[in-house]
């Protein structure tokens, strides 16, 4: 990998437990600042529960248990005196399925400020329009923003979860599987704001199409299961390294459709 | 609305004029093998021979800036058919680049010697194939399949030419021994610049496969 990058996010063997189960095992890998990392690999390898140990979402769900370390900017977001909330708000994400408030646009992408306590009407207005702006959605809901966000099509409610991660200035966006229930157009228009917003944001993203991952990330990792189902990581470079000559002949056979 | 794929066209776009760039520098190369033929110019025939490198190493960039396309954009239909035709002609640039080293290396061999005659057919036949391979570029920038077919028709001339040189030297041969090593080194050169002109046909014929999706021999 590239050295001049510097370096957003390190985990250091990183593993995660549900109840006695071993879901991901000893992960090393480091994340560059504003660059796209994708993380591929088969069902149930364990992409996911990486991705949701970056803003410590495992802990949402019962006997989880998390060892090793994750440094967004050198600090280990596992110490006990890290402010969960602050972390979530650096820490973004984006799910599968878009899942906008049952409230109007406005109202869906100012959420987080509310919930911040900010009361200032104009400041308020400011930080939904550059967060629309910035997810792209802008031109297409100015003249509606009062109107329920559950009228936009799938696309556009994706755009504006983008937008409502955005708002309370993440400087990380984690995205699973962001456009997997979006049709090809919505999925290309997606992956552009992707590279758009990755010139200000460290995005990782899981993805099951490895299409994806290859037009759109700076960076791929491949995670496969061992012989007792545990989540590794079998291999992590440069996007074009891995899909034009992967070195572990594991990442080949998945890329190539002939394993995993 | 915006162009969703807007990045992938643009490297697609970069491509092109790299392409271009590369076939610019090999027409140049032969312009100027054949120039340094006809003034008896040692160094201009260096410079070709020097100047290779720089198209050797475009063919390979631009391949592998193919390969790169294909595998992470999945390119379809006219895109894929523009990265095909890419690939397939620097494949022919970096075969004329090479033809005016050949044609070069000649040259400085016969700096040395007394001319044979002067230099009528072969500079002829330079300035089509030349005007064949400026054609067949500025068809793929323009996507003008009729300039592409019009241009492969003219490698039935530099065929013509190619034949009369032969027979012509083959008489001085006949009547001058010490003509021979001359004379077969003008041959060469007569064939060189033939191969030449086949290779525009197939960047010609590659063309108008992208524009049209329909993958003939033009000038068989």
């Amino acid at each position: 990998m590239n050295n001049k990058l510097k370096i957003k996010i390190s985990v250091r063997n990183l593993n995660i437990y549900y109840g006695k189960f071993l879901a991901i095992k000893n992960i090393t890998l480091d994340i560059p600042e504003r660059s796209i990392t994708a993380v591929i690999g088969p069902s149930g390898c364990g992409k996911s529960t990486f991705l949701r140990a970056l803003n410590r979402m495992n802990e949402l769900l019962p006997d989880v248990k998390t060892e090793g370390e994750v440094s967004i900017d050198g600090r280990n977001i596992y110490s006990p005196d890290v402010d969960l909330v602050k972390l979530r708000r650096n820490v973004g994400m984006v799910f599968q399925r878009p899942n906008p408030f049952p409230k109007s646009i406005f109202e869906n992408v100012a959420f987080g400020l509310r919930i911040q306590g900010i009361r200032d009407r104009e400041r308020i207005e400011e930080t939904v329009e550059l967060s629309l702006r910035r997810a792209a959605l802008w031109d297409e809901v100015k003249d509606k923003l009062y109107k329920s966000a559950l009228e936009l099509s799938g696309g556009q409610q994706q755009r504006l979860c983008i937008a409502r991660a955005l708002a309370v200035q993440p400087q990380v966006i984690l995205m699973d599987e962001p456009a997997s229930a979006l049709d090809p157009i919505a999925t290309l228009r997606i992956e552009d704001l992707m590279r758009e917003l990755k010139e200000e944001y460290t995005i990782v993203i899981v993805t099951h199409n490895m299409q994806q991952a290859a037009r759109v990330s700076d960076f791929t990792a491949f995670f496969l299961t061992d012989e007792d189902r545990a989540g590794m990581l079998i291999e992590y470079g440069n996007t074009s390294d891995i899909f034009t000559m992967p070195k572990d002949p594991r990442t080949e056979g998945y890329i190539t459709g002939r394993y995993g | 609305m915006v162009n969703p794929r807007h990045i992938f066209d643009e490297e697609i776009r970069r491509l092109r004029t790299d392409l271009l760039r590369m076939g610019t520098l090999a027409r140049e190369a032969v312009d100027k093998s054949i120039k340094a033929l006809v003034n008896r110019d040692s160094s201009l025939a260096e410079e070709v021979i020097v100047g290779d490198d720089i198209i050797d190493k475009m063919d390979l960039d631009i391949e592998m800036k193919c390969m790169e396309l294909i595998a992470r954009q999945q390119p379809m239909a006219r895109d894929l058919r523009v990265i095909g035709t890419i690939l397939k002609t620097i494949t022919d640039l970096e075969r004329i680049a090479d033809h005016a080293v050949d044609i070069a290396k000649i040259v400085k061999i016969l700096a040395d010697q007394p001319p044979l005659k002067p230099f009528i057919d072969i500079p002829r036949m330079c300035e089509i194939s030349l005007s064949m391979l400026d054609d067949a570029l500025k068809a793929f920038v323009n996507e003008d399949t009729e300039l592409a077919r019009k241009m492969c028709e003219r490698d039935d001339l530099v065929d013509a030419l190619y034949d009369q040189v032969f027979r012509e030297l083959l008489t001085y041969m006949m009547e001058d021994p010490k003509a021979v090593v001359r004379a077969l080194y003008l041959i060469f050169i007569a064939r060189f610049l033939e191969r030449v002109a086949d290779h525009a046909t197939n960047v010609g014929e590659r063309v108008v496969y992208m524009i049209t999706g329909v993958l003939k021999e033009l000038n068989v």
